[in-house]
């Protein structure tokens, strides 16, 4: 695909780096922020974590219902559709698993739902089986407000808009629908290894 | 700093605020990505206009900014993005705050408010360095001077000439609240810069009663290649 770029040399090649970059993505050491507004503001007394949609019964949580549940550590690389990827991030929360435990549902979707009015799509099957978590510390610390605190959606096998940032619930749906991004041309999935970017990827 | 006037055959056009990802190919075949914002207005003449600022440590912006020369070909795609827009149908009074290199999709809305000879009120707040660092310095002097119906004020954070009279320290709150249009005229606010100019920013607008979802934002860090 393309040509060569006249006189473009590009970084030093290391292949033992380039092996976890997925294609067209470079690393970073900080932690870029990218956000569609201003960080939203809820106070952990009125926050609450919602299991709703096409399910039975909807189940919620408070604050401190969601922390006393079994939570995991892990370490994930991340991978932002804005082509940056962060090797190693380290974060604790709640097994989506562990969340969806009891819950009934013929559903094949979800919708993310969060603070500020942010969405993002996702087929069921990506949120459970050990691949998604509601993350609310990222390396020994609560997670800050503007990284998606106190608690984000992760599922870092996916690009990071799929991370919501300020995430309020999950609404399981029997068909798909386009969030927030997938409605301004992101694409429905987002596999970073396929290069998912945009519709039609 | 340097601005890129690129002619793409074929161009679909594009709506002020949109982005493109520029991608760079080496001769054995490493290819890397970045996206950069359309400056220029919204046209149909298949052409398009990035400024690009130089990062020292960056892969592509060197490249764009040093290397490329007029007649080399580049691989672009897009136009993408549709959040982060402005069109004069949706009115305004429109508040702007960049920093830096974030005045790039704020100039392609102002540009396209001039080409389309829109009278919807518009107030610029631009953070730089120094004077030297203020990108289309000429053409914000001409807007902001010829009864255009935008104001454009500058601050200057790190340096300013002697005889500079305005603002000079990093925007707050304060500055906010003298600048932006009260949040009763309901104004549309595009924020652009660094992480912590829009993180601030927005947080003050958010106080000063602004509603957030009127509060569109694009952050960038200082690893934007």
């Amino acid at each position: 695909m393309g040509f060569v770029s006249r006189a473009f040399k590009g970084r030093p090649r290391d292949e033992s780096r380039d092996a976890r970059l997925p294609p067209g993505q470079y690393l970073v050491h900080d932690f870029p922020v990218l956000s569609a507004g201003p960080t939203p503001r809820t106070s952990l007394a009125e926050w609450t974590f919602s299991i709703e949609g096409e399910v039975d019964e909807a189940k919620h949580w408070n604050w401190e219902e969601l922390r006393n549940l079994p939570s995991e550590t892990l370490t994930r690389d991340i991978h932002c559709v804005t082509k940056w990827s962060k090797l190693d991030t380290a974060w604790e929360g709640v097994s989506v698993d562990t969340l969806l435990e009891g819950v009934e549902t013929a559903a094949d979707y979800v919708m993310a739902f969060c603070d500020g009015g942010y969405t993002t799509n996702l087929p069921l099957e990506d949120l459970t089986g050990g691949k998604a978590w509601i993350a609310y510390a990222y390396d020994g610390q609560p997670l800050e407000s503007q990284h998606g605190g106190p608690a984000r959606l992760l599922v870092p096998h996916l690009y990071f808009w799929k991370s919501a940032k300020w995430v309020r619930g999950l609404r399981l749906m029997n068909e798909d629908s386009p969030g927030f991004w997938e409605t301004y041309g992101y694409h429905m999935y987002g596999d970073p290894w396929l290069e998912q970017r945009y519709s039609g990827d | 700093m340097r601005s890129l006037d690129l002619a793409v055959p074929g161009w679909p056009g594009h709506r002020a605020g949109q982005h493109v990802d520029v991608r760079l190919t080496a001769d054995d075949g490493y290819q890397t990505q970045r996206s950069y914002s359309i400056a220029s207005a919204p046209s149909t003449d298949e052409r398009l206009t990035l400024t690009v600022e130089r990062l020292d440590d960056g892969e592509v912006s060197p490249y764009l900014a040093g290397e490329l020369r007029a007649g080399d070909k580049l691989e672009l795609r897009g136009p993408i993005g549709g959040y982060f827009v402005w069109e004069p149908a949706a009115g305004g009074p429109l508040l702007f705050v960049a920093g830096g290199s974030g005045i790039c999709p704020l100039m392609a809305m102002l540009r396209l408010r001039q080409a389309a000879m829109s009278t919807v009120p518009a107030r610029l707040l631009y953070s730089s360095r120094s004077l030297e660092d203020v990108i289309y310095r000429d053409e914000l002097d001409r807007l902001g001077s010829t009864g255009s119906g935008v104001e454009v004020m500058l601050t200057l954070t790190r340096e300013q000439p002697g005889t500079w009279n305005g603002l000079r320290r990093r925007i707050d709150s304060e500055m906010l609240h003298a600048v932006a249009w009260p949040p009763a005229e309901q104004p549309l606010i595009f924020v652009c810069g660094p992480t912590p100019l829009v993180e601030t920013a927005a947080n003050a607008l958010v106080n000063l009663g602004h509603e957030p979802a009127r509060i569109k934002t694009e952050r960038f860090g200082p690893t934007g290649g």
